[in-house]
């Protein structure tokens, strides 16, 4: 397969699965804030916080309310990671390796940009928001589900899957990031106790974890063992653990990915190794912060050996 | 006749699916009176329904602007234009006469130069011609073919008759909006494919596909075929990934090619990876900044090598354009007599040459009744259109044609066919159009059943083109045969 193929491929895996995820993190904070008690303010800002992107939000907006950030994740043509911008960019990746993704998710994502264009104000605006996202992740579904039934077992399906999987670690550890944040917003308050148990549930359902969680660990929603389950579990699709595995796992049916494949081995073992039980929730935050510049570097190695050098 | 025909009028013109009395050609019989029979609320239904498949198929062609590069959404006229099969079958062997002929000549040129010696064609054409390559003489490619993808425009004039308006045997494009039209019509008017016998269009990809394998220099069993394209910001872009997707080929760019030891090698995450077969939609200027434009970033540096010492096939073949001339079309019924001894089957339209002191006198004294087109461009840039034409614009091409006869020719403003087309709701106007089919020669050759009708959308405007608001037509080849006695 041709190294510029790879790379297009590989970012319209991540693009298609950081679209469906933005699309759930704001649907869920919608829905959050809902549940908590009106004494805790709760502010959106931290959904751009945990994207990195406040230098491009300010550079836009003084008013950090929900409207404008809302506006920020979804319709923003200046935000490399809105979802409008997203869609620009798989419908380009997408558009320009026709020769090996199946032509029929073209006309799928076609069909999204369309509709995502036609429709954002429904997503902007309150009353319709959870319908528009919900048809966003559906869409989202719908074209993974696509390529998961119909692609050959070949190198292009092996990059899509190491894109995906890429995305969901580094969007796993931001869920998480998500949710530590509120912690330490309620801490001090009389009702933290419900509030912890809301925002737990909330980060499990933001990674479609709720129901296996409660499936496989058989108790109540607990910190720790929220922690666990979705960094370690060997078994759910987007632990990080889970993830990682499958990452290595596709790097060994590429070609030369020796490098690559000890790298991987690396950064699962610091990991786990540096997960621990009593991590407060400011603790746990720059252990994320760590494991996200430990993905970054991990992207940059299979950019180095398979995407085209930059001239 | 009834609904959408009601004030149809075709004026003086041949109109492709209605006699002069208004009654439905042959082989639109049933296309005709289904169309009739919907309110014009279907019809704009029925037209919308178009506008959105054709979006959500995601079929565009890009416009160059001032601000930048726009794609736009393919423009379609969801009224069909209908050939019989009878007619369509004669016009097939006359497209593979003229380019058996012209490949012939072409081969010719870059070699033995025959026809300038026995005095055919005069040398002059050649040395004028900004498409003869110097780089090519003495090289003879696989089955002596040099275009192997051509897109020939025709256009009917009064008398029904077809005439070759132009031969594209550079890097023609259109093939890919020829096969998106059919997969929106079927989509659209579903209900008429049950009625009529529309004969199919979609075996050309693999008909293409067939063609590049067939000029592979090695003997391997899966010789690796590619499509060449200049990138994303082209404006056939979207036909460069169509073709690449359907005959299953990898689509690259120049940067994605590199050459040693005059092979050809395509960068994959294993390596390097042997190239076999390059379809190029990249001009000639461009393919090699070795040889040709040496800012040229589109091209792969070391190509021409590769290709002289015959380890690559290039498809066109670089200079396949020097039959692409105007000049030289004026001779193609001399260049099919002499290679073939036939009479062409498709007349040229009648051409003079303004170099000829006596046929330019006659242009210059009539330039409000002619077409005046330079010879070597495409696309209906730089054309007087005499009846249209402002006295300022005829002055200023007189002074041009004085200035260098050779670069120009003169064709009658021919009465190009029309065929209804849904100008507003509920109502179908005449509209004049043209159709460029595709011929592939190779091992063997193939004509495209029918090809790319393309409509001129306003009225009495004969700009057929996409970029200057043209629009297009899906085609029919229709089987009459046997129709009369049921």
């Amino acid at each position: 397969m041709l190294s510029t193929v790879a790379e297009r491929i590989y970012w319209a895996a991540r693009y298609l699965e950081r679209i469906e995820s933005t699309a759930r993190m704001i649907s869920i904070y919608d829905n959050l804030l809902f549940d908590l008690p009106r004494s805790e303010k709760l502010s959106w800002y931290s959904l751009i916080t945990i994207n990195s992107l406040d230098r491009e939000f300010n550079r836009q907006y003084t008013v950090r309310d929900e409207r404008n950030i809302v506006k920020f994740m979804l319709g923003d043509e200046i935000n490399p990671s809105s979802v409008l911008s997203s869609l620009r960019a798989i419908r380009e990746n997408v558009r320009t390796t026709r020769d090996v993704i199946p032509g029929e998710s073209w006309e799928l994502i076609n069909e999204l940009s369309l509709y995502v264009q036609e429709n954002m104000d429904q997503g902007i605006g309150r009353r319709k928001r959870h319908e528009f996202l919900d048809t966003i992740v559906k869409a989202c579904q719908q074209i993974l589900g696509f390529w998961v039934g119909t692609m050959p077992r070949d190198e292009a399906w092996a990059i899509v899957m190491l894109g995906l999987n890429m995305e969901r670690a580094d969007m796993t550890s931001r869920h998480l990031d998500v949710g530590s944040a509120m912690l330490i917003e309620v801490a001090d308050d009389d009702q933290a106790v419900n509030s912890v148990q809301i925002i737990l549930g909330t980060v499990l359902r933001s990674v479609h974890a709720h129901q296996s969680y409660l499936r496989s660990t058989r108790s109540s929603v607990s910190t720790r063992q929220v922690i666990q389950y979705l960094l370690d579990d060997r078994s759910f699709p987007r632990s990080l653990g889970f993830c990682l595995n499958h990452i290595e796992a596709s790097c060994r049916s590429l070609p030369n990915s020796k490098p690559l494949q000890e790298k991987i081995a690396q950064l699962r073992q610091k990991a786990v190794e540096e997960i621990n039980e009593e991590f407060s929730p400011q603790e746990f935050r720059e252990y994320l912060n760590r494991l996200q510049i430990r993905l970054g570097g991990l992207h940059q190695t299979i950019a180095n050996s398979w995407f085209p050098a930059n001239p | 006749m009834s609904g959408l025909w009601n004030d149809y009028e075709n004026n003086n013109f041949y109109d492709e699916l209605l006699t002069p009395s208004g009654n439905p050609r042959v082989a639109a019989r049933q296309l005709v009176s289904y169309l009739g029979g919907l309110s014009p609320d279907e019809i704009e239904a029925r037209k919308l329904a178009a506008e959105s498949t054709i979006r959500e198929m995601g079929v565009s062609f890009t416009v160059y602007t001032d601000e930048g590069n726009i794609d736009r959404a393919w423009p379609f006229d969801i009224v069909p234009r209908v050939i019989t099969r009878k007619q369509w079958d004669l016009t097939s062997a006359g497209l593979q006469q003229r380019l058996t002929a012209l490949n012939m000549f072409i081969d010719d040129l870059y070699n033995d130069q025959k026809i300038i010696k026995d005095g055919i064609v005069p040398e002059f054409v050649l040395k004028q011609s900004k498409n003869y390559l110097k780089e090519c003489e003495g090289i003879s490619p696989k089955f002596g073919v040099w275009a192997h993808i051509c897109g020939t425009d025709l256009v009917r004039d009064k008398d029904g008759q077809f005439y070759v308006l132009e031969d594209n045997l550079r890097v023609p494009s259109g093939v890919s909006y020829m096969l998106e039209n059919r997969s929106i019509m079927k989509r659209v008017l579903p209900e008429v494919f049950e009625k009529v016998e529309v004969a199919p269009v979609n075996d050309y990809p693999a008909r293409l596909l067939d063609t590049l394998i067939s000029l592979s220099p090695r003997n391997v069993r899966k010789p690796v075929v590619t499509v060449l394209t200049p990138g994303i910001f082209n404006s056939a872009y979207f036909e460069h990934a169509f073709l690449a997707q359907q005959m299953g080929a990898e689509l690259v760019e120049g940067q994605d090619l590199v050459v040693q030891d005059d092979c050809v090698y395509m960068k994959t995450i294993a390596g390097l990876e042997r190239v076999d077969v390059i379809y190029r939609r990249i001009d000639d200027a461009f393919l090699d900044p070795e040889v040709f434009n040496k800012d040229s970033v589109l091209g792969v540096p070391g190509l021409m090598r590769a290709w002289k010492a015959g380890n690559v096939a290039l498809a066109n073949a670089p200079g396949a354009g020097v039959a692409d001339d105007k000049v030289v079309y004026a001779y193609v019924p001399d260049i099919i007599k002499y290679y073939l001894d036939e009479d062409p089957l498709i007349p040229n339209v009648e051409t003079f040459l303004c170099y000829d002191d006596k046929q330019r006198q006659h242009v210059l004294e009539n330039l409000d009744k002619l077409v005046v087109k330079p010879a070597n461009e495409s696309g209906g840039y730089g054309m007087l259109i005499g009846p249209h034409s402002t006295k300022k614009e005829r002055e200023t091409f007189a002074g041009l044609i004085k200035a260098n006869p050779r670069n120009y020719i003169a064709q009658p403003t021919l009465s190009l066919s029309t065929a209804p087309t849904l100008v507003r709701t509920g109502v179908a106007e005449p509209r004049h159009l043209d159709l460029r089919p595709f011929i592939l020669q190779g091992r063997e050759s193939y004509v495209t059943t029918g090809g790319l009708t393309r409509v001129a959308m306003k009225k009495g405007s004969l700009v057929v083109n996409s970029s200057q608001g043209g629009g297009s037509k899906d085609t029919w080849i229709v089987d009459t045969s046997g129709k009369e006695t049921k």
